[in-house]
C-alpha cells in the first residue's frame, strides 16, 4: 500500500498512457465494423468469410501480432500507433461478427414498412435500421472494450508504457504491490469503461430494454 | 522486409530443429503445457458448468465470471503468480487454468442450456433420471457448444503459455523473449510466426472437431 502511495503520478502517468492505447482502437472497430458487418450481410459468402475470418484473426495471440505488425507498417516495435493497429483489428474481429449479427436481427418487415413510407435506402439505414440494432451493437462494443483494455497491457513487455510496464517492472524488482495495482488499475478501468458504455448507450437509446447479459 | 527473409532463414536453419533448444522441444513444451493448464482446468470446470446448465442454479455467477475474466490481464497474473511461487511450472499452470476455467464454464453451461427443453421433458415422460438425461440427452446434444468451450480455452492458454516464457519457462515464447533480450529482431519474428501457426493450426483443427462431432440432425449452435 505504502508502494502505491508514494507511486501515485506514476500510476497516473500509465494510466493515461493506457487509455490513449485503448480508447482508439475501440472507437475504430466500433465506426469501421458497423460498414463492414452491412457489406457482409449484403452477400451470403462474403458474411462467411468475414465472419469466419474473424473468429480465426482472434485466434492469434497478441505479443506475436505486435511483433509482426511493425514490418508491415513501417513502425517501430515500441511504437503506440503499432499497438492501436494491432488492438483495431482484434476490436474488429469481435465486434464484425457481433455487428452483422444485431443488424441481421432487424425485421425485414420493419425495415420494408420504413421503405414503403418513404426512406431512401440510406436514410433508412441511418433512422431506422441502426437505431434498432443499436441495444445489440452496444452489447457488443462492451466485449470489445473490456477486452481492449485487457491486451493494451501486453505491450508493456515491449517496453511500450501502459499499465502493463507495472507487471513487468514490479516483476523484475519483485515489488508485489506493484503488480497487484496494474491488475487492480487495469480491471477497474475495464469495468469503467464498460458501464460507460452501457451508460451511454440507455441513454442514446431510451427504447433499450435491458435484456440481460446477451453476449457470452 | 529483409527482416522477415532473415526470420525465414533463421526458421530454415536445421540447426534451430534438433536439441534442447530446437524448435520441436519448444513447440512439445508449449503444447505440453497447454493439454496440462487445459485439463487442470477441464475437471474443475466442466462439472459444474454441466451442473450450472443442468439446474439452472448459479447462471447468473457464471455469466458474471465469465465477464469479469475478461478483464483480467494475463501478463498481470503470470507476473503476480510467477512471484509468489518463482520461478517453475506452478505460477504458470495456476494462471492457464484461471484464464481457462471461464470459457469451459461457459461453454459447458451454454452446450446443456441449448439443448430444446422439449427433448428434455420427452426424455424425462420416458422415465430417464436426471443423471440419464445429462450423459445421453444434453451431453451429445450440446457437444458443439461443448467443443467450442474448449477450442477458446485452448486458443486462450495457447497465447497465455507463450506469455509465460516470460517468467523463465520453455514454450515456443521463449524464442521471443531471448530475441528481445537480445535485440534479435528476425529470432523474435521467427518466434511469433511459429506461435501464430500453433494456434491457427489448433484452432482450424477444433472447429473441424467441433463439425464433426455435432449429432445428425441437431442444431449447430
Amino acid at each position: 500500500m505504502s508502494w502505491v502511495l508514494a507511486n501515485i503520478p506514476l500510476l497516473a502517468e500509465r494510466l493515461l498512457a493506457h487509455l490513449g492505447q485503448a480508447i482508439p482502437p475501440i472507437v475504430l472497430a466500433f465506426v469501421l465494423a458497423i460498414p463492414i458487418a452491412k457489406l457482409a450481410n449484403s452477400r451470403g459468402w462474403l458474411r462467411g468469410g468475414l465472419t469466419g475470418g474473424a473468429g480465426l484473426l482472434y485466434a492469434v495471440p497478441s505479443l506475436p501480432l505486435f511483433i509482426v505488425l511493425p514490418i508491415i507498417l513501417g513502425t517501430g516495435i515500441r511504437s503506440t500507433i503499432n499497438i492501436i493497429v494491432a488492438l483495431t483489428i482484434y476490436g474488429l474481429a469481435l465486434m464484425v461478427p457481433s455487428a452483422s449479427e444485431a443488424l441481421r436481427a432487424v425485421s425485414r418487415d420493419t425495415l420494408q414498412s420504413a421503405t414503403a413510407q418513404g426512406y431512401a435506402p440510406f436514410a433508412r439505414f441511418l433512422r431506422v435500421e441502426l437505431p434498432l440494432a443499436g441495444p445489440a451493437l452496444v452489447a457488443g462494443l462492451r466485449v470489445v472494450a473490456v477486452s481492449t483494455v485487457s491486451l493494451v497491457t501486453v505491450g508493456g513487455v515491449l517496453g511500450v508504457p501502459s499499465l502493463g510496464m507495472l507487471f513487468i517492472d514490479g516483476f523484475q524488482r519483485s515489488i508485489t504491490a506493484e503488480i497487484l495495482a496494474g491488475i487492480v488499475l487495469t480491471a477497474a478501468l475495464a469495468i469503467a469503461l464498460d458501464l460507460l458504455i452501457m451508460l451511454g448507450g440507455r441513454l442514446a437509446m431510451p427504447w433499450s430494454r435491458v435484456r440481460g447479459e446477451g453476449v457470452r | 522486409m529483409s527482416q522477415l527473409l532473415e526470420a525465414f532463414s533463421w526458421l530454415a536453419d536445421p540447426t534451430r530443429w534438433s536439441g534442447t533448444d530446437g524448435i520441436p522441444t519448444r513447440l512439445l513444451e508449449h503444447l505440453w503445457y497447454t493439454a496440462l493448464g487445459v485439463v487442470v482446468a477441464a475437471v474443475i470446470a466442466v462439472p459444474i458448468g454441466l451442473f450450472v446448465g443442468h439446474t439452472g442454479r448459479g447462471r447468473g455467477l457464471v455469466v458474471a465470471l465469465s465477464g469479469a475474466a475478461r478483464a483480467l490481464p494475463t501478463l498481470g497474473l503470470i507476473t503476480l503468480f510467477g512471484l509468489w511461487l518463482g520461478i517453475g511450472l506452478r505460477a504458470p499452470i495456476l494462471a492457464f487454468v484461471v484464464l481457462a476455467i471461464p470459457s469451459l464454464l461457459a461453454g459447458a453451461y451454454s452446450a446443456v442450456e441449448s439443448v430444446d427443453p422439449r427433448t428434455v421433458d420427452a426424455a424425462r415422460a420416458q422415465g430417464m433420471t436426471e443423471w440419464q438425461i445429462l450423459s445421453r440427452v444434453e451431453a451429445p446434444l450440446g457437444m458443439p457448444l461443448l467443443i467450442s468451450g474448449f477450442r477458446l480455452a485452448i486458443v486462450q492458454v495457447v497465447a497465455t503459455v507463450m506469455l509465460a516464457s516470460y517468467i523463465g519457462n520453455g514454450g515456443l515464447g521463449r524464442f521471443i523473449f531471448l530475441g528481445l533480450q537480445l535485440q534479435d529482431y528476425p529470432q523474435m519474428l521467427a518466434g511469433s510466426i511459429l506461435v501464430v501457426a500453433l494456434a491457427l493450426v489448433l484452432d482450424v483443427a477444433l472447429r473441424l472437431l467441433e463439425r464433426l462431432l455435432a449429432p445428425r440432425g441437431a442444431a449447430r449452435g
